[in-house]
């Protein structure tokens, strides 16, 4: 049933994304890739995968951007996908009930055996998250890992979304943002995390950590070091001809 | 958005032919129109084949239209379940309908208006499905709703001046009603356009990625080298370059030229008119065929700001 559900528990299993940590590598895309075209939602499609236009499915992409202008711009990456959102407007809108919302954790997954192909939710998610199968005729998206987060036969420190588990740098969080005592929790309250596209008013239940504030000046290590000058000025000898045959 | 044929093809052929249905629900139990057999088999065949062909188009865009069927079961929240169920409801007023206009000579006022209605709800289902999407503001807003109901109604209108005509029953208040409706619509698509030329999203690159209190934010790699289903089928831009030229002739032909063939049965009789009627119906449908194509192409989804657009 694609209505969401009535009397949803007050678990919200979801991911915090550390943008101010984040390197761009696309370490988390690649292993959701590697780990998702052997999963639930396998295979994850790609078309002319040797070819001069290659296309397929996956379900992160790391965008990078260029923030401000000047001396105070700089480069954010941004690990992108389904945000498992509370208002999720892709489920309401599938016309066959192929897309629902867990009520016991909030994940948003698609059932590929009811699904028509006709791209509706992705139409509706202002995210991006949802991407086509064109070999299979389903859509596909994320599944926060289901088959790895609640797997008994993983080690319990293993049973994270393949992203998370990967990620070298962690910058990629996974727990309970339904708990507002749970880590990821604490971590958006300390760190002022937030939602993508607010005005949408679909509340995504990942959230976002910014950039930390940048360090103008050295600080602790003592400030930047006076370099010599690599000329003495107005010297004379050999450097100084050159000095003031260059300076002409 | 990307202009799929089908997708097209069957809000314009389906909306004529709901528009033409809801105006033989009125029209036949008032009697304004012609009440014999062959009129009758003529022009609900006209206005169920249009729908049916419309409504069949639709299942073509599908990753697997063997399961259509099972569209018709979210009808409590999806907007394109409903339409699913509108449509095919519509049906049953519309076949007893016909049962009662072929085959007895008369139609109730009550069965004329369960025709209509059906008809009615169906058109406003397909407008919301587009009406209810966020991402997309360009659909997202109280313009589309109208746009749908007043082009339907238009090209309905006109298709039953068309079949008055072949018939060699022209009726002056039908063409006036046609007049009426070109009008309402034009008015209503430049109302739309202006609309979507002078306001835009609330949502920025900023607030799609939440980094605006650090400044601008622009792409600087996108995360992938060649196109992605995303960027297929929500960053289409082909039709954009030519929006302006595309607008002007779907405005000729579907508002200007039926507007003026329409004034020729006013004015002349005879061949002259006849000729000016039959004309008009499939210029509009071709008008309404451009619109439509522009209407998704102009669409701009709020996913491609985060591959480079500044607003959406």
């Amino acid at each position: 049933m694609t209505s969401l559900p009535e009397h949803a528990g007050s678990k919200r299993l979801g991911l915090v994304i550390d943008l101010d940590i984040c390197v761009g590598c696309h370490a988390c895309a690649v292993n959701c890739k590697e780990w998702n075209s052997g999963g639930v939602a396998a295979p994850l499609t790609d078309l002319d995968p040797y070819g001069a236009d290659p296309t397929g499915v996956w379900f992160n992409r790391v965008h990078s951007f260029e923030v401000g202008e000047g001396a105070s711009g700089r480069t954010v990456h941004f690990p992108r996908s389904c945000l498992h959102c509370a208002e999720p407007a892709c489920v309401t809108v599938c016309p066959t009930g192929a897309s629902y919302k867990r009520a016991e954790d909030g994940i948003v997954l698609v059932d590929e055996d009811l699904c028509i192909g006709c791209k509706l939710c992705s139409w509706a998610c202002p995210y991006g998250a949802r991407e086509f199968d064109e070999d299979q005729g389903v859509m596909k998206k994320c599944t926060l890992c289901i088959d790895r987060i609640y797997n008994e036969t993983f080690d319990p420190v293993d049973r994270v979304p393949a992203c998370v588990a990967t990620c070298p740098a962690s910058a990629r969080h996974f727990g309970d943002l339904g708990d507002p005592d749970s880590a990821v929790s604490q971590m958006v309250a300390e760190r002022g995390g937030y939602d993508l596209m607010p005005e949408m008013g679909y509340a995504p239940t990942n959230k976002y950590l910014p950039p930390r504030p940048r360090k103008d000046s050295a600080g602790c290590t003592g400030g930047l070091a006076e370099l010599a000058p690599a000329i003495p000025a107005g010297g004379g000898g050999f450097l100084g001809w050159i000095d003031q045959l260059l300076s002409r | 958005m990307h202009p799929s044929f089908s997708v097209i093809f069957f809000t314009a052929s389906s909306g004529a032919g709901y528009g033409l249905l809801a105006l033989l629900g009125v029209l036949v139990p008032l009697g304004i129109v012609p009440q014999d057999t062959l009129f009758a088999v003529v022009a609900l065949g006209l206005a169920l084949g249009a729908i049916t062909a419309g409504l069949v188009s639709s299942t073509f865009h599908l990753g697997h239209p063997e399961r259509a069927m099972r569209a018709f079961s979210q009808w409590r929240s999806s907007w394109l379940s409903r339409e699913g169920v509108a449509s095919v409801a519509t049906y049953v007023p519309a076949g007893l309908f016909a049962i009662a206009w072929v085959f007895f000579g008369g139609v109730s006022a009550v069965l004329g208006a369960l025709v209509t209605l059906g008809a009615i709800v169906t058109v406003v289902c397909t407008a919301m499905i587009y009406r209810s999407l966020k991402p997309i503001q360009r659909w997202h807003n109280s313009w589309v709703m109208p746009n749908y109901l007043a082009l339907a109604l238009m090209t309905g209108a006109l298709w039953l001046a068309w079949l008055l005509r072949l018939f060699g029953a022209g009726i002056a208040s039908v063409d006036w009603l046609a007049i009426l409706a070109i009008v309402l619509a034009a008015a209503l698509k430049l109302g739309y356009w202006r609309f979507i030329d002078t306001t835009s999203s609330a949502s920025t690159a900023e607030s799609a990625t939440g980094l605006g209190a650090l400044g601008k934010v622009r792409l600087f790699e996108a995360p992938h080298t060649s196109e992605n289903y995303l960027l297929k089928e929500m960053g289409f831009q082909i039709a954009r370059k030519h929006a302006a030229k595309l607008r002007r002739i779907a405005f000729l032909l579907a508002f200007a030229l039926p507007f003026l063939l329409s004034l020729v049965p006013l004015l002349a009789g005879g061949w002259p008119a006849t000729l000016a009627a039959l004309i008009a119906a499939p210029l509009a449908t071709l008008g309404v065929l451009v619109e439509r194509w522009l209407f998704f192409a102009e669409a701009k989804h709020a996913v491609t700001l985060y591959y480079g657009t500044a607003r959406a």
